[in-house]
């Protein structure tokens, strides 16, 4: 076992400033921030239209300015599930091979630095680029829905679209990690762009057709009993869960409609006792979406292990 | 005198190549010395297993006293490396990009400054220092190479083909850089091609040879071992010319005669007996002279028995 001396994070703080700033200043950045404001834009005034006519009927309007869809536009948080992403593999997809590209790495890695602060490095400045897009534009619609609607916020409104926010993020970081995985797995910077866009789409259009088909396959309804059907309910639920954009989904729609009480198949059991259409206390929600969001975690600490992995392994040579 | 480099048994497999095989190398502190061979000889990838960035398959290395697989940080604080292809951000200005290796150095800011405008005037690179690199030239990202790796103030540099685009008052300028680096007690390591410059400025030279270092010394010494005789002396005689007695004389390792030139090979230089033999066999000496032998001579002799032997 070799021990490694000085300090882990010795340079950490260099490399994170620096990717930070090559971000930010990048071109693509100007094109991200661009969709990104259109998107709140349009999203925003479509709600706003929307929910004016129900302004007094519901005590969570503002939170409605998130979920709300007009024909054509979907809703916000439906834009930002599919925004999120590319902004995240955008951020990520050139992270190491693009340093193989510019012959930059040996003469990096030649510094008093470990390869996973490098590595690290650029998640952290990749994540905090996309926490401030994301929070950017959460200002922006919070805003943009004050002006319109003349209505202020309530504070449990803010938390919860806080939180939203969060997971938003969190979301995020598992693309980037995947992004960045790929981009220390091929050595093409184009490569390893579309590879992770293949994912993407895979979990985001067919991985809810093949949970649909792999559940009854594997637990299936074989007399129609009702617990039967439960069972094969509840593994296309699990399966649908492996994917993070499922993940996402749920944590979104549970924090920011109080009246859902629970994500999957609900036994008329647990709903014994329950007013149907109240409320939960911002608490409960917290608690409803916490697996969700410990699962995006999970994911992204996973994918990020992964890449160290492969790049401490990979010869300094392209 | 301290060993700055100490290798036992190194040995270097991608799959079934074997790029270094059971390399012993010792360069002492405040040496220069060269790594010559042909492409592909191994010098690239011992460079990297001495600085840590790839790790051996077999053997040890020490660096300055230490491991570099187990303590690489320790090492890289201390020497610079110049990669063969050198690289920087395109859209930072070449000072930018300075300042990041400063700064991953752990360099204070305000020392960091000066230094880096010290470094870039004596590279020559004032005038570009704000510009971005995109817009360098070759030689350019060369000379900023070279900016970088002296930036930490080493104690030991490792360059590979440093003089690659350099132009030649550059390519100049950067060998008497060397020599007054050494005059500092900088250790110096560097793979050339280029082997005059390796002549004029190495202490010592290893020959690789398919991953093994089959040679290595002086370039005096190499010529001795290689060459036969390490000193070559040429005379023009006319008359009789007592190539037999030349032959015998002690020292002298091959006589070659073509028309009136007579080129002996020796191990001593042997001009006043060479001289002496002549003139008592009444031999009319016209001209005598000491040639240097040149690192390309022994280069070119040394690999060429290689391919004579391969074929
Ligand atoms: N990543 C790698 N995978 C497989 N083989 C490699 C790898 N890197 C180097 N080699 C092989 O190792 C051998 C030594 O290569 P190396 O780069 O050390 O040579 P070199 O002496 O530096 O050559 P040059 O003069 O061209 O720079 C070569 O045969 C090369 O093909
Ligand atoms: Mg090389």
């Amino acid at each position: 076992m070799t021990r490694r001396e000085g300090s882990a994070f010795t340079g950490m703080r260099v490399v994170f400033f620096k990717e930070l700033a090559d971000l930010l200043s990048g071109s693509r950045m100007r094109f991200l921030e661009a969709l990104v404001v259109l998107t709140a834009l349009g999203t925003a005034y479509a709600a706003i239209q929307n929910i004016k006519n129900t302004v007094g009927e519901d005590p969570f309007l503002f939170l409605r300015l998130f979920t709300t869809a007009k024909d054509p536009l979907p809703s916000f948080v439906a834009f930002l599930g599919f925004l999120v992403p590319l902004l995240a593999i955008a951020l990520g997809f050139d992270a190491v091979n693009g340093e193989f590209q510019r012959r930059t790495l040996g003469r990096i890695l030649s510094q008093p630095i470990y390869r996973d602060v490098l590595l690290f490095g650029k998640f952290l400045a990749g994540l905090t680029t996309l926490a401030m897009v994301l929070t950017a534009t959460w200002l922006f619609v919070t805003g943009l829905g004050i002006l319109l609607t003349g209505l202020a916020p309530s504070g449990e409104e803010v938390a919860r679209s806080l939180i939203y926010l969060v997971a938003a993020v969190a979301y995020g970081g598992v693309w980037l990690a995947l992004s960045m995985l790929f981009s220390t797995l091929f050595k093409n910077p184009a490569t390893s762009a579309l590879a992770t866009i293949a994912v993407w789409l895979f979990f985001t259009v067919f991985w809810g057709m093949i949970a649909g088909l792999l559940a009854p396959a594997l637990s299936p309804v074989r007399y129609g009993f009702p617990d039967e059907v439960l069972r094969q309910a509840q593994v296309e639920l699990a399966l649908s869960r492996i994917s993070p954009t499922t993940l996402y989904a749920e944590a979104t729609l549970a924090i920011l409609r109080p009246e859902v009480r629970a994500l999957g198949p609900v036994l008329p059991l647990q709903l014994q006792g329950m007013v149907l259409g109240t409320p939960l206390p911002l608490s409960q929600s917290l608690l409803l979406i916490w697996p969700q969001f410990s699962g995006l975690i999970a994911a992204s600490v996973i994918l990020f292990v992964l890449a160290y992995v492969i790049f401490q392994r990979q010869e300094i040579r392209a | 005198m301290m060993t700055a480099i100490h290798t036992e048994h190194l040995t270097k497999r991608y799959g079934s190549v074997v790029a270094v095989r059971d390399l012993n190398l010792v360069v002492e502190e405040g040496e220069v010395f060269g790594i010559l061979g042909p492409n592909g000889s191994g010098k690239t990838t011992t460079i990297l297993m001495l600085l840590g960035l790839t790790e051996p398959s077999e053997g040890r290395v020490s660096v300055l006293g230490r491991d570099p697989v187990r303590e690489p940080l320790a090492i890289k604080r201390r020497v610079g490396y110049l990669p063969d292809t050198v690289g920087f951000y395109e859209d930072l200005t070449g000072r930018e990009n300075l300042r990041y290796t400063a700064a991953l150095n752990g360099l204070p800011p305000r020392q960091r400054e000066a230094k880096i405008e010290e470094l870039l005037a004596t590279m020559g690179l004032t005038d570009a220092a704000d510009r971005p690199v995109r817009t360098y030239s070759r030689g350019m990202k060369q000379r900023l190479g070279l900016a970088d790796v002296l930036l930490k103030e080493p104690e030991l540099v490792i360059l590979d083909e440093p003089t690659l685009g350099l132009d030649p008052q550059a390519a100049h300028e950067f060998l008497s850089m060397i020599r007054q680096l050494k005059g500092q007690g900088m250790t110096v390591i560097l793979s050339s091609h280029l082997l005059h410059q390796v002549q004029a400025i190495c202490d010592r030279v290893g020959l690789f040879k398919k991953g093994e270092m089959a040679l290595v010394g002086s370039v005096q010494e190499l010529a001795q071992r290689v060459l036969g005789g390490a000193y070559r002396i040429r005379l023009r005689v006319i008359g009789n010319i007592p190539t037999e007695r030349l032959q015998k004389l002690p020292g002298v390792s091959r006589v070659h005669r073509s028309g009136e030139v007579v080129t002996v090979e020796a191990e001593r230089d042997l001009r006043p007996e060479l001289v002496r033999a002549i003139v008592e066999a009444d031999g009319d000496l016209l001209e005598v002279g000491l040639e240097e032998t040149t690192l390309d001579e022994v280069y070119r002799t040394y690999y060429g028995e290689v391919s004579d032997d391969a074929a």
